[in-house]
């Protein structure tokens, strides 16, 4: 079952005959996605790649049925984009572009409220449900299918986290990237309620950083509503204050969006920390053998 | 971005907001022609540098006569200012803002910020000005009144009379405070700012409402359409490294240890600084070479790790994604061979075409340790830079 996209989902790219768009587009086919279309502003009616080009995203589901939109967008337009998916009702959007100012991503919030549309984003590396659908640029072949849910802001630590269970010959359900921004469209809770709700997920993995407090509101509704084991490293532990961790959203500017007050909220909440990135996969399989 | 105090004011009184008259000196001479300039007969005169704190560490004095302000601009242009926020390094001061002065009644704060869980900004304001507001939300947090700014609809006049009242205010200064909040929220919008503290807004006995300091930070996501902005950039007041860096969108920081990272990917490098500090070493900075490196970065990621003197070993981590593991691995070699990387190098790589990276690798003839996994190279990074 999983969550979010399968192999029904029917996808279209934003940005599709940009080089990193075009790219993974392709990467994405490759895996078994099915990319039925594309949306490229003046390069409508061309094929780019056997893939058909449309001019907005409205014209692109009408004539392919997608159900799903990537975008790879170039920061000044990228909020305008997701606001042209919104309003056409597509109902998910992943956002892989990264830099895209607040205002913009304010706008989009508040325009999300009330849709039908669920974005994933922006700043993340997209989501994947192993062995069925993959949307976004993450190496496909470091996953595997299986039941463990996997939630982070951050990509490269996330592949790190995939890696460690693929080689304990652990499986997951669905990886989702929400992505490195202050403002993004989809939350840990957000995510961790999808997973609370399918049948084939048996634990998570949750991958948060220093900045915010989307870990800590994690953690309580963990403790109230989340029966499930939650697995956690929170990176930024050797960080120093105040300064901007590469991400937008990874700063520390008080002292409860330390990682080391993460770590504590969520022990309280009995999320099983990982002090280390290297033990996640060590830690699932811990916890595994306990469910 | 950050910009300096006279350059925040700038702004404000371009948008219509009260704030002191002032101008910026570079000399002492200049800083008495600007005193007299303002008239008067008593002047403030502030260390203009990147950070808070600065009347702790005296960077702001009054002055009485233009004697003084000669005086007192002397001494503060070109000390080491050291504050609660510069570190103990300080920073040097460079110019100084020669303000009029101002008949303080009261002293309040307001600002701006941005909430993450609701994805709106917050206005904030409070009767305890001149104190840090982390201080006030820490010691006596319902004195902070909030108001957030529905994004669609924009500055409301109930959202001020919120603040305004719940800090205490009334008549005619709740009328100029409301003005005020409406002109900072403006301009806050205008120029993508990400933070605005007015700290501290005063009342004065003539019944003024203005701002005494400013400070602004900009989204530097947005900075592409602001020019203006952009050209406020104040080199002096950032580390050339992490410009330089920049230039080639390697995300750099430095940090006081002697293990050199670089890593693709901000989690991840992140991560590998602290992996690197369980295993008992210190790393020398956080260094992202992003998804879209090529070997010309990452030969320039190698040198700017290098410029730092205190580096013993430097440790490459990179699990390709978007990175492929050849084009890092070619960027390595290249690097090691024009460099003359003389520490000790441990590579870890993992994900796309990482079979084919590590090949290139093996057969360059640098003397390389390989590491196996995250842990591994933390653990051999450690060893090779001499422990702790």
């Amino acid at each position: 079952m999983a969550i979010l996209i399968n192999r029904n989902t029917k996808l279209i790219t934003l940005g599709l005959t940009g080089k990193q768009g075009s790219f993974h587009s392709l990467q994405c086919r490759d895996y078994g996605t099915q990319v039925v279309g594309g949306v490229t502003p003046g390069k409508g009616g061309l094929m780019h790649e056997g893939i058909p080009v449309f001019n907005t995203a409205f014209d692109a589901v009408k004539q392919t049925g997608a159900n799903a939109a990537m975008v790879f967008v170039p920061p000044p337009f990228a909020a305008d984009s997701i606001l042209e998916c919104i309003e056409m009702e597509m109902p998910l959007v992943i956002a892989i572009t990264e830099g895209i100012p607040v205002q913009d991503m304010i706008k989009v919030k508040n325009a999300l409220k009330g849709s039908k549309t669920r974005l994933i984003g922006p700043n993340c590396p997209g989501v994947i449900t192993p062995g069925e659908c993959k949307i976004g640029i993450m190496p496909g072949h470091i996953h595997m299918p299986g039941r463990v849910g996997v939630i982070s802001r951050s990509g490269t630590l996330t592949y790190e986290a995939v890696f460690q269970l693929t080689q304990r010959n652990i499986g997951q359900s669905t990886c989702v990237g929400i992505g490195g921004d202050p403002v993004n469209g989809t939350n840990f809770i957000d995510v961790l309620e999808m997973f609370h709700n399918d049948k084939d997920t048996d634990a998570v993995i949750m991958i948060g950083e220093i900045g915010g407090s989307a870990e800590t509101e994690a953690g309580r509704w963990i403790k109230k509503n989340f029966k499930k084991p939650v697995v956690s490293f929170i990176a930024g532990a050797a960080a120093p204050a105040g300064k901007r961790m590469g991400h937008a959203g990874a700063i520390i500017s008080g002292e409860d969006d330390s990682a080391e007050s993460k770590f504590k909220v969520l022990q309280e909440c009995g999320v099983t920390i990982a002090r280390s990135p290297a033990e996640l996969g060590q830690k699932v399989a811990e916890v595994l053998k306990k469910v | 971005m950050n910009v300096h105090e006279y350059q925040a004011k700038e702004l404000m009184r371009a948008q219509g907001i009260n704030v002191l008259r002032g101008g910026v000196a570079v000399t002492a001479d200049e800083a008495v022609k600007v005193a007299e300039k303002l008239g008067g007969k008593i002047w403030v005169v502030k260390a203009q540098i990147h950070a808070g704190g600065r009347g702790k560490g005296g960077g702001v004095k009054l002055a009485k006569s233009l004697d003084e302000v000669k005086k007192i601009a002397g001494e503060i242009l070109g000390m080491t200012l050291v504050t609660p926020q510069t570190g103990p390094e300080g920073k040097k001061v460079l110019k100084v803002l020669i303000e009029e002065g101002c008949d303080i009644d009261k002293e309040y704060y307001v600002g701006i910020v941005l909430d993450r869980s609701l994805g709106k900004f917050v206005m904030m304001a409070s009767s305890e000005g001149g104190v840090e507001i982390e201080k006030i939300a820490h010691d006596s947090p319902d004195k902070i009144i909030k108001a957030i700014i529905d994004p669609a609809a924009g500055y409301s006049a109930a959202a001020g009379r919120k603040l305004g009242f719940g800090i205490g205010l009334k008549g005619d200064q709740l009328t100029k405070a409301n003005k005020f909040f409406e002109g900072l929220y403006n301009m806050f919008m205008k120029h993508d700012c990400s933070i605005a503290e007015i700290n501290p807004l005063v009342t004065t006995k003539s019944g003024d409402v203005i701002a005494l300091d400013a400070k602004l930070n900009f989204d530097d996501n947005a900075l592409f359409r602001h020019p203006d902005i952009e050209a406020m950039r104040d080199p002096s007041e950032e580390s050339a490294q992490e410009l330089e860096a920049g230039k080639y969108g390697l995300s750099y920081i430095s940090l006081d240890g002697n293990i050199g990272c670089l890593v693709n990917g901000a989690g991840l490098a992140m991560g590998t600084l602290d992996i690197i500090k369980l295993f008992g070493g210190n790393p020398a900075n956080f260094l992202d070479v992003g998804g879209g490196a090529n070997k010309e970065t990452v030969e320039k990621a190698f040198s700017i790790i290098l410029q730092d003197k205190n580096v013993k070993a430097i440790l490459v981590n990179i699990f390709g994604g978007i990175m492929k593991c050849d084009i890092i691995a070619e960027g390595v070699i290249a690097a090691a061979k024009s460099l003359g990387v003389q520490v000790p190098l441990v590579v870890r790589l993992e994900g796309t075409n990482v079979a084919l990276g590590k090949k290139m690798l093996n057969e360059s003839g640098l003397k390389i340790i390989a590491a196996d996994d995250l842990a591994d190279a933390a653990k051999k990074v450690v060893a090779a830079a001499g422990g702790k």
